[in-house]
């Protein structure tokens, strides 16, 4: 389905997520990469970019499933502020994504004498997204009716048109900005809404972010 | 019909049920049938009781069957479910037997009809012998991580005719050549379990029970079973005695016609010795406003078993605005976010030096039991269990 009705409404989109085991799981580093390897992409996607639809008002320490086992289970801190720091938005794919990854921990590997382990902590399970599309029934014309949207929409709502059109559309605009922009011709607002990153915060605060900016744009009589 | 959901406007999260109306717009018609051993008794079938309503009210046809059996029939499944939790159970050509037999009875006497069957726990796995169609979904509540091998093998066949298997943990799983999904369990948060309760129906509580008020109190809510750990509570309440002039309400079941209850109830008592400030409270399996009122009166809640299925205790405590202090065991760790709704600890120590932190510090106490009740209103209600069940009919149903 589009984001966009032929009148040109935004269209606003929820999706439902349900987790699949894969069987999959590393007690040590070096397994850890070794099955980063070889997992389906939807498993890589799971554990960084979905990572915000589970931990959706809770801010973690760590921004994704790899860095906080490294850094909570095996107690590997350098390798879990580097995993850390790895944004997934500025990969073109997700296999790009996979591959630096890997790389970070075989680099990370090849200055230990031994591999780090979970020892007392639990294992690292692969699982991997089934993400089910499901439209909400709202639409927008105007900033305020977008707006009034954000403010009472299920979060899931904010995941799909931020997250999910990154991967989906493979560019760097958001649905929303993309909308704000070509819809209402509103362009320093898109360009705010663009730059949100959405790996620095949980989905609620990036509601709160959309809606300031959208006050902010309203105040100013947009 | 529609309020059944509507009820739960007021708690859910924003846009929640608008959400699951559209979610089940997908999946109108549908028909979905549970089958389980039990109507009444443990989490699952209390869940049930409420997600089927709600189902129907949303336009799905949902339904719940429940298998009859015999006490021989109880006794074999009773074995199966122990050795798949690892116990060491055998199980004869002739208990094999009874179990297919009084299955093939329920597969004749059951309407199976549906789009999405799913049969919960290992009573009615093998009616999927009997299947009329449909997708079959194999719904473990089990731990069965670490299962005994032999009645593993024997289960198991019955398991890999199924088109897909629903665990609560990814390390509850086994091997399976179908693909296996995660769904965590939930909570209602308005049941006589959890619903809000007044100042005055908990200071009437506390005083049916003796309890204390105005002095802090430390709890656990278990059956009295040694992988509860009740003794490595009490010498972490020992610990912070010293410090806090607190009480530790130590409340469970589980011991009528159990000798293993009985003695671990005996040792409870025992290690607690005559302090007044320890009461341990046996309650009846339908306690359910007394588990309330205790959890709701609650200082801090100490979920610190060694071995735990999911735990979803946890999650009851925290919808009260608790922070909990529990182990690592089973799915208490996944419920709980370290350092904001609670502390995941690993030892008596780690446990005394959390709740000394949390009784010194109310302000924190407060804030993480806020915390607490948000985390679990965002993931651990029923309207989230809802949301993950129609997804899964649509999924598998439009495969």
């Amino acid at each position: 389905m589009t984001t966009t009705s032929s009148d040109g409404a935004f269209r606003f989109l929820g999706c439902s997520e349900i987790q699949e085991i894969l069987g999959k799981q590393a007690e040590d580093e070096r397994t850890l990469a070794e099955l980063l390897e070889e997992v389906p992409l939807d498993s890589i996607y799971f554990h960084t970019h979905s990572f915000f639809l589970r931990h959706r008002f809770i801010e973690r320490t760590y921004p994704n499933d790899f860095a906080e086992w490294v850094g909570e289970q095996v107690r590997d801190h350098v390798l879990a502020e580097r995993l850390s720091v790895v944004d997934p938005f500025e990969y073109p794919s997700l296999e790009a994504l996979r591959e630096e990854l890997i790389s970070l921990i075989d680099d990370h590997l090849s200055g230990l004498a031994t591999v780090p382990r979970a020892g007392f902590g639990a294992p690292f399970y692969f699982n991997r997204s089934r993400i089910l599309e499901v439209p909400t029934g709202l639409e927008a014309r105007t900033l305020r009716e977008f707006r009034a949207a954000i403010s009472e929409v299920d979060v899931s709502v904010i995941y799909f048109h931020v997250f999910e059109s990154h991967l989906r559309l493979q560019r760097e605009e958001n649905d929303f900005s993309a909308w704000i922009r070509h819809g209402l011709r509103l362009t320093e607002l898109a360009d705010r809404m663009k730059a949100l990153n959405p790996y620095l915060g949980s989905l609620e605060r990036l509601r709160s972010s959309l809606l300031n900016m959208c006050d902010d744009q309203l105040a100013r009589g947009g | 019909m529609i309020s059944e959901l509507e009820q739960y406007r007021e708690v859910a999260p924003k846009g929640t049920i608008d959400f699951l109306r559209r979610l089940s717009d997908l999946v109108q018609d549908k028909q979905f049938l549970h089958i389980s051993a039990v109507r009444y008794g443990g989490g699952m079938a209390e869940i049930l009781r409420r997600l089927v309503p709600v189902m129907k009210a949303l336009g799905v046809e949902a339904r719940w069957e429940v298998i009859a059996g015999t006490q021989e029939f109880s006794d074999v499944t009773r074995r199966i479910a122990d050795g798949l939790q690892g116990r060491p159970e055998t199980i004869t050509n002739e208990m094999y037997e009874t179990y297919l037999d009084i299955t093939a009875r329920n597969g004749r006497a059951l309407n199976l009809d549906s789009d999405l069957v799913v049969v919960h726990d290992p009573q009615p796995a093998a009616l999927i012998d009997h299947r009329k169609g449909g997708k079959w979904v194999w719904r473990c509540h089990l731990d069965v991580g670490r299962p005994y091998r032999s009645i593993w093998s024997l289960f198991r066949r019955h398991v890999v005719k199924y088109d897909a298997a629903v665990f609560s943990l990814p390390g509850f799983a086994q091997r399976l050549p179908i693909p296996k999904f995660l769904i965590y369990p939930s909570i209602d948060p308005l049941t006589e379990k959890n619903r809000e309760l007044s100042r005055a129906e908990i200071a009437q509580g506390l005083d049916r029970f003796g309890i204390a008020k105005g002095k802090p109190i430390l709890l656990q809510v278990a059956r009295f079973d040694r992988f509860k750990d009740q003794i490595g509570t009490i010498r972490a309440y020992r610990m912070v005695k010293k410090h806090h002039n607190c009480q530790l309400v130590l409340a469970g079941g589980g011991v009528l016609h159990d000798s293993e209850g009985e003695a671990v109830l005996a040792e409870v008592q025992q290690a607690a010795g005559n302090d007044p400030d320890i009461h341990i409270l046996q309650l009846p399996p339908e306690a359910d406003r007394e588990i309330n009122v205790l959890q709701r009166a609650a200082s801090v809640v100490v979920q610190k078993a060694l071995k735990e299925g999911f735990g979803v205790a946890v999650s009851e405590a925290m919808w009260k605005g608790k922070p909990v202090i529990g182990g690592t065991a089973g799915g208490v760790s996944a419920q709980i976010v370290d350092g904001t709704t609670g502390f995941v600890v690993h030892s008596v120590e780690g446990a005394a030096f959390r709740i000394r932190y949390l009784l010194s510090n109310p302000g924190v106490m407060t804030r993480m039991g806020a915390s607490a009740k948000e985390h679990v209103r965002r993931n651990f209600l029923i309207t989230r269990h809802l949301g993950d069940h129609l997804t899964l009919l649509k999924l598998l149903c439009h495969e």
